[in-house]
């Protein structure tokens, strides 16, 4: 652990003010072991982006469910490229309808947890992906 | 009563009935290590009147329409009428929306409410840098009167009541609700409505918010001190429990904090010099019913109750009309599943027969797919449906709060009242709900609850249908609604043209009256009535308003 420890960014990007999930979610990650940073709430893409160049992330997780995804999670990686740090995956959750979680995974996010899904769906997937 | 005789732990029956309990559960166990409702609370395995040793009917319950309250505010409940089928609806731009107020009301339903996309809600124009993407998304997008013109064209202001669910920019909506009805020829003083205009709540849990509380709180104060004079059939402020549920609280935590805030806006309003028995019959509360039906109606229940007493005896209210506490409910949407979201149906009407049981004034229940997307309009026909069953096949609305006398019922309403009274005291400790917000403790509450609820889930402890149990590889699928990129496009070309068209000079002389009251003092509402009048947008107001008392931000804790 220590040194070696997965930094993982929660953001709430966008105007939406659900942040049950992102909270749960946060809480779990860092009880699993994780370091975590939470955004708080209202956060616009470019101040996601921001912070996860600043505070160094390995992953990025986003939670949106007031409908705005589909602009807000690509805007994120487009971001990211343009600050040429692509290489810090992306998941997401939140109410995300189906064929919209196809076209978001082909838009780069990697993993997109929905109601329903137990938290402990989201440290196993971090585990496997950026095990360190 | 003849014949009856004390049932407690001595008495032979009972002695023998333990045994006989004790001996079954040898053979075949209890299904579950413990019994508990939805929100932890112990459950035992049977009530007697034992557990209401000492209770009395006219201290505790009453009879409806007469103070507590308990068994309901008004005397005749649904023999008289039954409540209000309200459904919130938003989508889309004004025109979306208004056209689905025509379909609702053409099926049955007896009142509008409305729901704002996020931008409205924040007090940012749809062309704002902050709004991209949220156009219309999850609500009808308004920065200007014109819109809201559109919103209620061909609605009848004077005979239909209309509730806004909208909190940081409240004053603003309502001014532009009365300036439409101005138009269409109906007074101030014939409208009415509600608007949320519970910032507390906000800060507790909706997260919606815009200016610090204090300077929210004196916005709230003046809307309130307004209609009072002159919006007199309005429901200034909707004191609200349903979103600290969905955040994740428990019952007893929905319950306590609502009513704190209730306290509080009472408060500042007596603190502004107002007259609790001038405004206080003009509050309306809130809440959620979820899933655990008899918890959920000991709580609307201990609500009227606590409420009825608070006013009385801390507030020396004289009016009855201030002692009752009138509720508007909307089923649970956090109790709702993406998975085989058909079951949401049966989860809605159980949770829908609750708050009637519980004595609600009006309900929405959600539709199937509102875990999914905004309601599709066959998705809110069953929703709608499903109230009309309630309230005109099953027979429950025949007696007035028929479970009120049963040992289980009775029992765990005292329980709710208890624990509520437990916060309540323990926030007043604090120095009131403001302080008590300031400190994080009610949302440090809310979220150990929702981690606690979510572990269980997690864990198999609490079964939810389809998710942790009984699940199904694929769902039927379900038909979505989606919001059409065109909204957006039309929204900005409107506004757009909307700021060409108006008088600029008056635009910026409005918004300078406003930028005066709201450093002196004044009441805002007059000012706001005058800017909306003149077209001056919904987020120029509020930029005013973040420019003169600051902004709140998420300090971000979980």
């Amino acid at each position: 652990m220590g040194e070696n420890k997965v930094k993982v960014l929660i953001g709430k990007p966008g105007l939406d003010g659900h942040d049950r999930g992102a909270k749960v979610v946060a809480r779990a990650l860092r009880d699993a072991g994780f370091e975590v940073v939470y955004t708080g709430l209202h956060q616009t893409p470019e101040q996601i982006v921001a912070t996860a160049i600043q505070e160094d992330v390995d992953v990025i997780g986003v939670s949106s469910l007031a409908g705005a995804h589909m602009y807000l999670f690509p805007r994120i990686l487009e971001l990211l490229k343009e600050q040429g740090a692509e290489d810090i995956p992306v998941f997401g959750g939140g109410i995300i309808p189906d064929d919209e979680i196809d076209s978001l995974k082909k838009a780069g996010i990697k993993a997109i947890f929905t109601p329903g899904s137990p938290v402990r769906a989201t440290v196993d997937w971090i585990r496997e992906n950026l095990g360190k | 009563m003849s014949g009856e005789r004390t049932v407690d732990r001595t008495d032979e029956r009972r002695q023998a009935w333990e045994d006989l309990y004790a001996k079954a559960v040898k053979k075949y166990p209890e299904r579950l290590p413990q019994f508990t409702t939805l929100s932890n609370e112990p459950i035992k395995k049977l009530y007697t009147p034992e557990d209401l040793a000492g209770f009395s009917y006219q201290d505790e319950l009453g009879f409806p329409g007469e103070y507590p309250y308990t068994r309901g505010v008004q005397p005749t409940m649904y023999r008289g009428r039954l409540w209000t089928m309200r459904q919130f609806a938003g989508l889309g731009g004004a025109e979306e929306t208004n056209a689905r107020f025509h379909y609702l009301m053409e099926h049955g339903e007896t009142g509008l409410s409305t729901a704002f996309d996020m931008p409205t809600l924040m007090g940012y124009d749809s062309d704002s840098p902050m709004a991209r993407g949220e156009v219309g998304k999850c609500g009808v997008a308004i920065d200007t009167l014109a819109d809201m013109e559109i919103l209620f064209d061909r609605i009848p202001m004077d005979q239909v009541t209309t509730s806004m669910t909208i909190n940081p920019p409240a004053a603003i909506l309502l001014a532009m609700y009365v300036a439409v009805a101005e138009k269409q020829g109906v007074g101030r003083d014939k409208i009415g409505g509600t608007i949320q205009n519970d910032m507390l709540k906000e800060f507790i849990a909706q997260k919606t918010f815009m200016l610090p509380p204090e300077p929210s709180m004196r916005i709230i104060v003046d809307t309130v001190e307004y209609c009072t004079k002159e919006v007199p059939r309005w429901n200034t402020i909707s004191i609200s429990g349903y979103h600290i549920r969905e955040a994740g609280s428990t019952a007893a935590q929905e319950l306590a904090f609502t009513l704190a805030d209730g306290i509080g806006y009472v408060q500042a309003c007596i603190d502004r010099g107002l007259d609790v028995d001038d405004f206080a019959p003009r509050l309306s509360f809130f809440f959620n019913a979820h899933l655990d039906f008899f918890e959920e109606i000991a709580k609307y229940r201990a609500a009227r109750r606590i409420w009825a007493r608070v006013m009385k005896n801390r507030f020396k209210a004289k009016d009855p009309r201030s002692m009752m506490l009138r509720f508007h409910t909307q089923t649970a949407g956090c109790s709702l599943t993406a998975q085989q979201p058909y079951n949401n149906v049966v989860r809605t009407a159980c949770e829908g027969l609750s708050a009637v049981l519980g004595g609600t004034q009006s309900l929405h229940t959600n539709s199937l797919d509102e875990v999914l997307s905004l309601p599709t309009e066959h998705a809110v026909t069953i929703a709608l449906r499903t109230q009309q069953i309630i309230g005109e096949e099953i027979g429950v609305t025949n007696t007035i709060d028929p479970l009120a006398g049963s040992y289980f019922v009775e029992s765990l309403t005292n329980r709710m009242e208890e624990l509520a009274l437990e916060y309540i005291n323990k926030i007043d400790d604090m120095g009131g709900i403001v302080k008590a917000i300031e400190l994080g403790y009610p949302q440090k509450e809310i979220a150990d609850a929702a981690y606690t609820y979510q572990k269980q889930i997690d864990d198999g402890e609490k079964t939810v249908v389809g998710v942790n149990k009984y699940q199904m590889d694929d769902s039927l699928p379900i038909e979505l609604l989606r919001i059409d990129e065109v909204v957006e496009k039309r929204q900005l070309q409107r506004l757009q043209k909307f700021k060409e068209d108006r008088d600029s000079a008056k635009v910026q002389n409005c918004l300078q009256e406003i930028e005066a009251a709201s450093k002196n003092g004044e009441n805002l509402m007059p000012h706001l009535l005058e800017a909306v009048k003149s077209y001056v947008s919904l987020q120029e107001i509020c930029d005013t308003w973040r420019r003169v008392f600051g902004r709140y931000t998420d300090p971000g804790m979980f």
